[in-house]
């Protein structure tokens, strides 16, 4: 198929970025280029850094495919994300003090409740679009503050570690973490976990009648209405699917990573999941893609940190100039009459 | 005290007023907020005037908020994605030239701050609270006023009646950029002198919330930014009294009644009917 002819147009498209990123700021590019390749490649450790950039980045990045598909512009992954770490703290918290940590499934137990309350915080935002037509982008705003705010006010009193001095959660037991590959690197299940979401996600997408429904809605409300599709009924599962899979997200950084919550716990990544779906067109193995490629960045850029003034900041630019170029080239082609259509030629 | 906090809020949240009200919602003005206190600095410590990185902030919002423009209403791509991109852009650029340029070692930048006018209150604070009157009454009165409303709730009757809604729409976000860079350079030269990465902390997302608050009324706006300054400087005092009081919920307050007014009365007909839907003639 041509999803090969994608990926390496938007790979190439993003390496152009990269080295234009480079040279606008006057960093030395061979020796800046070599730097981040040693930082995402040079060894395991290297991989393996890369690779846990890439898990929270794919999840929230797989989120707003769903959402954005069904044509729901959900920008509230960051509260997605908290809330669900938050649920699965609480939790962890039960499951520490019952004393049932050597329970086998409790790391899916929480996970599973880290999606539920993702999926919760989502559904409030698509319910307010669906019943009484609030832009989503306003309430998702309202609900990321509010669930920072909740996090705040979670670390610091009920679920608060048991010494009582610092606003974080008690660090859970090795039991219920997930397993790591190799005892000297992060890698944990929960990267294999993201990209078995990635294909799963592609079935539904693509082999269910239910993802047929949702990208039609998403691309045709009016069509989906006469079919006797209800869009808002379908946006309104998307919004939550979407939550769902930002919680996710939220837990397997908890259980993955970090092993407690702290008001430092919500790292951007709800947001930067937007960039990266966005840059994978919408679509899951594409977006895995994108997710892998800023993964590799960031764990590239922070090698760069080491050695040079610029560090991780310039994925930020990479992503925004990458993004704006991506949506403007798409925008021209559109614009143009229908004979230009079929050329596959304009780079992403 | 509470005027100092909620001064940047207010400001941007003024100018997003405008911007809304001609139908675009700017999710970009954090990163003009960005912008114009890192810019305002830079011209500041080379100039040793911050009158200049007053001007040099203004300019680099709303240059920002042009771009935004460019791509939203030239090109009428999604302003939810485009805005993204260029809070993402804001924070790259800023965080990389300043590290580029002072080092991430951390250290401390000094400029002058702005001067006092009467007794502590500075220019910036009397003009939001001039601009704020002043909106109203543009908004509310004159024909110009008029002519951004009907370009926000129904643009196609704006252009029928005469007006270039792309053009109405450009002077709108460009306030969204001139104030959201004001209150930028008014955090980095008003308030603390200085510049950190990433200073702005969401405060322009606070400015697009309190907009919703305000129900895209000026003079509610800046109050309910004002309010937004009192439970974040209430934070402080509570603290310092020593009371065991959650804050966070305190500060959650005004998010949480401003969902709680969408659930009730939902979008109501306060809000731009054609909000952030692009325009194709």
């Amino acid at each position: 198929m041509n999803g090969f002819l994608r990926f390496g147009l938007l790979l190439a498209g993003l390496i152009v970025v990269l080295l234009l990123t480079l040279a606008a700021f006057q960093l030395p590019i061979v020796d800046s280029v070599k730097l981040i390749f040693d930082g995402a490649f040079s060894d395991k450790f290297a991989w393996s850094r890369s690779a846990v950039k890439m898990t929270p980045l794919l999840l929230t990045g797989l989120g707003m495919v769903i959402a954005w598909r069904a044509g729901v512009y959900n920008i509230g992954g960051e509260g997605q994300f908290v809330v669900g770490a938050i649920f699965g703290a609480a939790v962890g918290k039960g499951l520490i003090g019952a004393n049932a940590a050597a329970i086998p499934g409790g790391s899916l137990l929480v996970l599973v409740v880290c999606a539920i309350g993702g999926a919760l915080w989502a559904w409030i935002a698509g319910w307010l679009y669906v019943r009484r037509g609030v832009e989503v982008v306003i309430s998702t705003i309202l609900l990321n503050f509010i669930a920072i705010q909740l996090l705040g006010f979670a670390v610091s009193g009920p679920l608060q570690e048991q010494k009582r001095q610092v606003p974080q959660t008690d660090l859970l037991p090795e039991s219920l973490m997930l397993a790591r590959f190799d005892r000297q690197t992060d890698v944990h299940l929960g990267t294999v976990l993201a990209l078995v979401m990635a294909v799963v996600l592609t079935i539904f997408l693509y082999r269910t009648v239910a993802g047929y429904r949702l990208r039609l809605v998403g691309d045709n409300p009016k069509v989906a209405r006469v079919n006797y599709i209800d869009p808002g009924r379908v946006q309104l599962s998307a919004m939550a699917l979407s939550g769902a899979m930002c919680g996710l997200a939220g837990g397997v950084e908890y259980l993955g990573l970090v092993g407690q919550l702290g008001t430092t716990f919500p790292q951007q990544w709800g947001f930067l999941g937007i960039p990266v779906a966005l840059l994978g067109g919408l679509n899951p193995m594409l977006t895995a893609g994108a997710a892998f490629f800023f993964g590799a960045l960031f764990a590239g850029t922070e090698n760069l940190a080491r050695f040079t003034p610029a560090g991780t900041t310039i994925v930020y630019v990479i992503q925004a100039t990458a993004v704006l170029a991506y949506v403007g080239l798409n925008g021209l082609r559109k614009a143009r009459p229908k004979p230009e259509e079929e050329s596959a030629s304009t780079p992403s | 005290m509470i005027l100092q906090y909620a001064t940047p809020v207010a400001l941007a949240a003024t100018g997003e007023t405008i911007g809304q009200k001609s139908g675009v919602i700017y999710i970009g003005l954090e990163g003009s907020m960005l912008a114009g206190a890192f810019f305002a600095m830079l011209a500041a410590q080379s100039t040793g005037s911050p009158w200049i990185g007053l001007v040099a902030g203004i300019t680099a919002g709303m240059l920002l908020a042009l771009l935004f423009g460019w791509f939203t209403i030239r090109r009428g791509i999604d302003q939810v994605v485009v805005g993204t991109a260029i809070n993402l852009l804001a924070l790259g650029v800023t965080g990389t030239i300043y590290r580029t340029q002072f080092g991430n070692s951390g250290t401390l930048l000094s400029v002058a701050k702005l001067p006092p006018v009467f007794g502590k209150i500075d220019a910036v604070e009397i003009l939001l609270l001039l601009s704020a009157i002043g909106l109203t009454w543009v908004l509310q009165k004159s024909s110009l006023g008029l002519a951004l409303r009907a370009t926000g709730e129904y643009p196609k009757a704006a252009e029928a009646a005469g007006f270039s809604v792309a053009r109405l729409r450009f002077i709108g976000v460009a306030c969204s950029g001139i104030f959201a860079g004001l209150a930028g350079a008014y955090l980095s030269l008003g308030i603390s002198g200085s510049f950190a990465e990433n200073m702005t902390a969401g405060r322009g997302f606070v400015a697009i919330a309190m907009v919703t608050f305000g129900r895209w009324k000026p003079m509610w706006v800046l109050a309910a930014a004002l309010l937004i300054g009192f439970a974040e400087s209430l934070q402080f005092t509570l603290q310092a009294a020593g009371v065991q009081a959650p804050y966070q919920l305190l500060i959650a307050l005004p998010y949480l009644v401003a969902l709680t007014v969408l659930v009730v009365v939902g979008r109501g007909t306060v809000a731009p009917a054609a909000l952030a839907e692009p325009y194709v003639k």
